[in-house]
Order: C-alpha cells, then sequence, then structure tokens
C-alpha cells in the first residue's frame, strides 16, 4: 500500500472518531477516551511516515515544480461548474509537513494528558468528541489545496474553538469568552471572505477561473497590475483573516478571555495549533505577500506592535494561564513581523519551537491548576518546586526556551527572526523586538518565581494536599519538554545554513526571488554572531531583572522575592503599571466603541427600521384599506345613482370633448 | 316639415332629455324602461334627421336608424324579461328595492 492512499484517512479518523464518541461516548463513561486517543495515535504514525517522506524526497515531485517533492491528491469534486471546479484535495508539501509535525504531536500529547486532566469531568466524552472535531478541522486546514475548502476548516477551528472555550458552558464567564472569540474571529473572517472573493474575481478575469490555492497565486502573480482587484487589497483581505484567528491587534482581545476553557484546549487550540493558522495562511500565500511589499510592512508593523503590546501587558498579570496566554500574543506577534519582513523560514521555526514550549508550557500551568486545587491566581502560590518536581523542571525548561537562553529550542528561531529583521534592513522591528525579548524572559520568569519559587501564599491545608499530576498528565510534559530542548538545535543548526531551511527552501523560493532578499554568507564572527550575542545579552537581562524581583531557587542561585521594591517600582511608573494591568484598556475601548456608541447607532437604526422603513410598508396597506373603507359607499346598490354616474361621464366626456375640439 | 335642421336637433335634444330625466328620476322599472326607449328614438331621431338634410350621408342615415330600431327593440325585450322575473320574486317595480347584487 502506498503512503499516498493512508492520507485520507487523516481526516477520515478523527471525523470518524468524532461521531462516534459523540454517539456512544455517553455510554463508554470514563472509556470514552479510547477510540479518540487511538485515533489521534493512528493519525500520528501516518503523519510522521508522509511527513518523512516529504521531507527526505521520497515523495514523488509535485507536479508543475521541478523541486518540490510532496504528495496531492484529489478526494473529489466538490464544486463541478462548467470549466469551475472546486475539487476537495490533500496537499503535502514542506510546509504541510512542518505544520503536521507540530498539530498532530502536540495533539497527541494533549489528548493524552486530558485523560488526567478531565477524568472527573462530567463533560468527560463530549471533552474527547469535541477534541476530534478539533483535530479534524485542523487537519483539513493545512491539509487543504484550495481557498474554499481552507475557509470551511478555518470556520470549522472556529466552531470547536468556541465549543471548547465555552466547555464548561454553565459558567458565565466561560460562554461570555466562547462568545466573544466566534465574534471577534468572524470579524477577521468576513476579510478572508472577501479576499477569497477577490481572488475568484482576479482568477476569472483572467480567464481560468480557480480556487485552488498554488494555481490561484501563480495566475494572479502572472497578472500582475491587469489584476482588477489590486494585489496589495487581496493581501490584506487574507491577512485580516490572519489577525483575526492568530488574535492580531486590534483582533487580539479574544485570545486572553479564551483561557476560560479548559487547560489543554488553551495548549493545544490557543496556544500551538489553531492561532498558528494565522501565521500559515500568510506562509502559505507568502508569493502574493512578497507582491505586495506595502502589505508586508502593515504585517511587520501589527506583527511587531502586538509582541511589545502583549508583553507588557503579560508583565502584571496574575492570573498564570492569562500571563501565558499574553505570551502567546506576543510570540505570534514575532511570527507575524518575521512573515512581515520576508523571513518566512524564521516564522514557521518559531511556529514549531513555539507550538512545542507553549504546548508544555500550557499543560503545566494545568497540572500546577490541579495540584493547588483550581486556583490560577499566582499570589496564591509559590514554593511549589518542592511539592511538584515534575511539573515544576519540564516548566523550567520550557521558560528557558521561550526566554530564547542557548542552546533551547526558542533562542534559535527567536534569533533568526531578529537576525533576518536586522540583515534585511527592517531596524524598528529588530529594536522593539530585541525590547520584546527581555520583556519575554521577565515575565516568564516572573511567573516561575511567583508559582514555583520562595514560600507558598494560600491556605494551609490547600498546601498539605498539594501532589504531582497522574503519569498520564507528567509524561506529555516530559515529551513536550524533550522537543522544547532539543528542536531548535535540530532544525536550526548548522547556523545560517539550517535544516529547517532546506525543508522550506522549494516554499519560499519564490518569494524570496520575488523579494530580492540580500544573501550574505553567515558570518559567526561578524554581524550575526553580534547579533546573537545581543538577543542573548538582553534575555539575560530580562532573566536576571526577574530573580532579583521575584526570586530564584535553581541549585546554587539563590535568591528571595522582593514584593516591596516591586510595589517601589510599578509606583514610579504608575501610568504604565495601570495601563498594562488594565491591558491598555482594550476591552473598555471595545465596550465604548461597539457597546455604547455601537449600540446607540444600533438604537437609532432600528427606530429608523421601525418608524421609517416599517412606517412605509404599513402605511401603504392603511392607505389602501383606508381607500377601500371610503370608496364602499360609492357602491349603493341604487339603480338610479350608477345611472347618474354615467350620464355624469357622458356629460363629462362629451363636454371636455367640445372644449378641446372647440379650441 | 320644417326646413330647418336646427328644429329637429332641438326637438331630438328636449326629447333625450326628458327621457334622462325620466330615467334618472322615476323608481318605477317599467317607466325607467319607457325613458330608455324615449332616449333611443330622440337620438333615432336626429340621426334620420342628418341623413335628410345632408346629401352626402345618403341612405346611411335611414339604414343606421333601422339599425338602432332593432337593436332597441331587442335590448327592451331582455329588459321587460328581466324586470318581470325580478317582480315575480320581489313583488314591487321600485328599482331601489332591487339590492340583491349589493349583498
Amino acid at each position: 500500500m502506498s503512503p499516498e492512499s493512508l492520507a485520507p484517512l487523516l481526516l477520515i479518523l478523527p471525523l470518524a472518531g468524532f461521531a462516534l464518541t459523540a454517539l456512544i461516548g455517553r455510554r463508554l463513561g470514563k472509556n470514552a477516551h479510547w477510540i479518540p486517543v487511538l485515533g489521534i495515535l493512528a493519525v500520528w504514525v501516518i503523519a510522521m511516515t508522509l511527513v518523512f517522506n516529504v521531507l527526505t524526497g521520497v515523495a514523488p515531485l509535485l507536479a508543475g515544480s521541478e523541486e518540490t517533492h510532496g504528495y496531492a491528491i484529489v478526494l473529489f469534486n466538490w464544486i463541478p461548474a462548467g470549466d469551475f471546479v472546486v475539487d476537495v484535495g490533500i496537499l503535502i508539501d514542506p510546509l504541510t509537513a512542518a505544520l503536521l509535525i507540530v498539530v498532530t504531536t502536540i495533539g497527541l500529547l494533549v489528548h493524552v494528558y486530558s485523560i488526567g486532566y478531565m477524568s472527573h469531568d462530567p463533560g468527560y466524552w463530549r471533552f474527547f468528541a469535541y477534541l476530534n472535531l478539533f483535530m479534524f478541522s485542523m487537519l483539513l486546514l493545512v491539509l487543504s489545496d484550495s481557498w474554499l475548502v481552507t475557509f470551511v476548516a478555518w470556520e470549522l477551528v472556529g466552531l470547536s474553538s468556541y465549543l471548547l472555550i465555552g466547555f464548561w458552558y454553565r459558567k458565565r464567564s466561560a460562554m461570555l469568552a466562547a462568545k466573544k472569540a466566534f465574534i471577534v474571529n468572524r470579524v477577521g473572517d468576513v476579510g478572508f471572505a472577501l479576499g477569497i472573493m477577490a481572488i475568484f474575481i482576479n482568477t476569472g478575469a483572467a480567464g481560468e477561473a480557480t480556487l485552488n490555492i498554488r494555481e490561484s497565486i501563480e495566475v494572479l502573480l502572472h497578472q500582475g497590475d491587469a489584476n482588477p482587484v489590486p494585489l496589495f487589497a487581496v493581501a490584506l483581505l487574507i491577512f485580516a483573516g490572519a489577525m483575526g484567528k492568530s488574535a492580531q491587534f486590534p483582533l487580539h482581545v479574544w485570545l486572553p478571555d479564551a483561557m476560560e476553557g479548559p487547560t489543554p484546549v488553551s495548549a493545544l487550540i490557543h496556544a500551538a495549533t489553531m492561532v498558528n493558522a494565522g501565521v500559515y495562511l500568510v506562509a502559505r500565500a507568502n508569493p502574493l505577500f512578497a507582491s505586495a511589499p506595502d502589505a508586508m510592512i502593515i504585517v511587520a508593523a501589527i506583527g511587531i506592535f502586538t509582541a511589545i503590546l502583549a508583553a507588557s501587558i503579560a508583565m502584571t498579570q496574575t492570573d498564570i494561564k492569562r500571563v501565558l496566554a499574553y505570551s502567546t500574543l506576543s510570540q505570534l506577534g514575532y511570527m507575524f513581523a518575521a512573515l512581515g519582513v520576508g523571513a518566512f523560514t524564521a516564522a514557521i521555526f518559531h511556529l514549531m519551537t513555539h507550538g512545542f514550549f507553549k504546548g508544555l508550557l500550557f499543560l503545566g500551568s494545568g497540572s500546577v491548576i490541579h495540584a493547588v486545587h483550581d486556583e490560577q491566581d499566582m499570589r496564591k502560590m509559590g514554593g511549589l518546586s518542592k511539592k511538584i518536581p515534575i511539573t515544576y523542571v519540564t516548566m523550567l525548561i520550557g521558560s528557558i526556551a521561550i526566554a530564547g537562553i542557548p542552546p533551547l529550542a526558542g533562542f534559535f528561531s527567536k534569533d533568526e527572526i531578529l537576525g533576518e529583521a536586522f540583515k534585511f534592513g527592517f531596524y524598528w522591528v529588530w529594536g522593539i523586538g530585541l525590547f520584546v525579548a527581555l520583556l519575554t524572559a521577565f515575565y516568564m520568569f516572573r511567573l516561575m518565581g511567583m508559582t514555583f519559587w520562595g514560600t507558598f501564599r494560600g491556605p494551609r491545608e490547600v498546601w498539605d494536599k498539594i501532589h504531582e499530576s497522574p503519569l498520564v498528565m507528567t509524561v506529555p510534559l516530559i515529551l513536550l519538554a524533550i522537543p522544547s530542548v532539543l528542536l531548535g538545535m535540530a532544525l536550526g543548526l548548522p547556523l545560517g545554513d539550517s535544516t529547517l531551511k532546506h525543508w522550506l527552501e522549494s516554499t519560499f523560493h519564490e518569494a524570496e526571488e520575488i523579494l530580492a532578499l540580500p544573501h550574505e554568507p553567515y558570518a559567526l564572527l561578524g554581524i550575526d554572531g553580534g547579533l546573537i550575542l545581543a538577543s542573548v545579552t538582553v534575555a539575560g537581562l530580562g532573566l536576571m531583572l526577574a530573580w532579583r524581583l521575584f526570586g530564584v531557587e535553581i541549585g546554587g542561585i539563590r535568591l528571595g522575592a522582593r514584593p516591596e521594591r516591586v510595589r517601589e517600582l510599578s509606583a514610579r511608573v504608575p501610568f504604565l503599571y495601570r495601563a498594562s494591568l488594565n491591558k491598555w484598556w482594550f476591552d473598555e475601548l471595545n465596550d465604548l466603541l461597539f457597546i455604547r456608541i455601537g449600540g446607540r447607532i444600533a438604537d437609532a437604526l432600528f427606530w429608523f427600521d421601525r418608524n421609517v422603513i416599517d412606517g412605509t410598508v404599513n402605511g401603504v396597506g392603511r392607505v389602501t384599506v383606508e381607500a377601500g373603507r371610503g370608496l364602499r359607499h360609492v357602491q349603493t346598490g341604487r339603480v338610479q345613482n350608477y345611472a347618474l354616474g354615467i350620464a355624469l361621464g357622458l356629460i363629462a366626456m362629451a363636454g371636455s370633448y367640445l372644449f378641446l375640439a372647440g379650441r | 316639415m320644417s326646413d330647418n335642421l336646427d328644429a329637429y336637433l332641438i326637438l331630438s335634444g328636449l326629447l333625450f332629455a326628458i327621457g334622462s330625466f325620466g330615467f334618472l328620476a322615476r323608481r318605477n322599472a317599467i317607466s325607467m324602461l319607457m325613458s330608455i326607449e324615449l332616449m333611443l328614438n330622440a337620438v333615432n331621431l336626429s340621426i334620420v334627421a342628418f341623413g335628410a338634410f345632408i346629401p352626402d350621408l345618403g341612405a346611411q342615415g335611414a339604414v343606421i336608424a333601422l339599425m338602432v330600431m332593432a337593436v332597441a327593440a331587442g335590448e327592451v325585450t331582455v329588459g321587460l324579461a328581466i324586470v318581470i322575473a325580478i317582480y315575480r320574486n320581489k313583488r314591487t317595480p321600485l328599482v331601489d328595492e332591487y339590492d340583491a347584487m349589493r349583498r
């Protein structure tokens, strides 16, 4: 059996898992996890086989390209309309392969973790059904080869995200957060839908209407300025969709609230996979963006702005999951900044490493929350390293990785983003990015300090009962810690000519040619070494700062937390502190703009609709009724009246004839 | 026989006016039919007068008058039949009691 024929199973297995669990899950009770977990395990095995084949060149060459290996499979004709046909097809090229590694691996580990985390929940089977639905949607999203199917998958991940954020639907805040995520995402999706329509118009104008991603981009580039909808607009519309799903400013408000969902969901959907969909989409459409340089600058600007905005908020949050959520926003901002400056490979690199270590951090935070009896406030934690050592060590690895300390994964990918931004001439992106790196190290070790070091600040009876999570939860943590350490070295070495670059070369080749990026040889002792030194120094600085303020207990390095100094420092910049604590008042701003002002406008429109539109319609009816009521009296039923009418009519007609003829 | 067309037309107009007044003012169905006949004949009179005084018309005036008489005969037959039929039901010749179509 050829590996190709297994590819449809990537979609069929999770979908079947969802259907089966949804139908009979309730009867399976505590065994409901078997079907979904085994299904995802099979998916993982198949995906790894295919990924291996694609990346090592065992897979055949794709049609229409000399160097890209991959699988292109048409599953069925979805919309045959004359010459225009939309197929549901699977495309596994190196870019999809990179995404498959992240999605299936973290998906599998989160499934396993959930067995432990959700074990006491009455909605156990429902949770696994939703998880499989999400896996199906996400795999469809990365495997699809046409815009339309991608859009369907785009909405499906939105739906499963909605279902999972609102999993505890009896909790009002969870319900509201789910709704918020769904609605904010819709705003971006409008842009995406319009972008797809624009692509359809453009390809149609060229006489080759198609919604196949690769073909349509080829047609669009070939047409250049002859496109009815300029490429700049198409790129921005697609980016609007990416902004919604990847929670970029100003559509970032939904992601922190999405933390109301169960923690495995936060790890899988809101850190490692779904939020990366926007990055994937822009990377997938890379030649299109490369042909619209202005759009690229907007992407870079929004990315880096989100990065610093979110990092500044993460510094003062006290909810452990919210710190991680803002950190995710910030790292996604990095990825978009990388895409914007043209460092596509670096963006995908960071996507992969971030997926692993942020997944790890979220699952770790879940383990912490589990240990301290559903407490998420870090002010009531502290000193947990002694009680839950496995969680502590794995989370420490994740924190070092995200802080960008070599040789862990985050260092390589973050350094590549910053380095390329500098080398491509985007000094402002580099400068802000460097500052964000400092903030990243700071807020991560603030989290570690408040959670794991020092003394416990919660109630005594909770402290006595704290115990390490069961194996089903700690094993995924350990398995995620391994790539958090090694993935950077595996993909990022040798520096400047990395493995990942070779993998993705053929995918981003065209865009890099259009952008005409400078290609200087890698100079470890020259500029590149300097850049590495700068980013490591800055990360070290942030880490040190956090240690001084919030304490540390690693081996021989021991410092106590100094809350009085924190208070003093935050009192010195009261505005910045309050802004950070209140998330720069974005929720209040949205409340003012859309609830108050928007509500007023809606009220005015409602009044207009009620009184003017409905008034016109009802008025026409009323006039007719009244006129009929009035005219009814003419029908007397008396012959003489009618005859009088006839006579008068005759006189009028004859009279007017005489009058007119006489003139 | 007068030599003047106006005299005939004035007589015809008078007859028509009497007929239409009778049709509008009388409530008795038979009287109304008679008024209709009066109007028809007034018109006939003017047609015949035109035929006699305008040589170009030739015999056409007389022919039209004959046609009108035939139609009038038919009309009055039908009209009278309807009136009798209604009278048998309603037991009254007064038309303002004939309001079955209004209900």
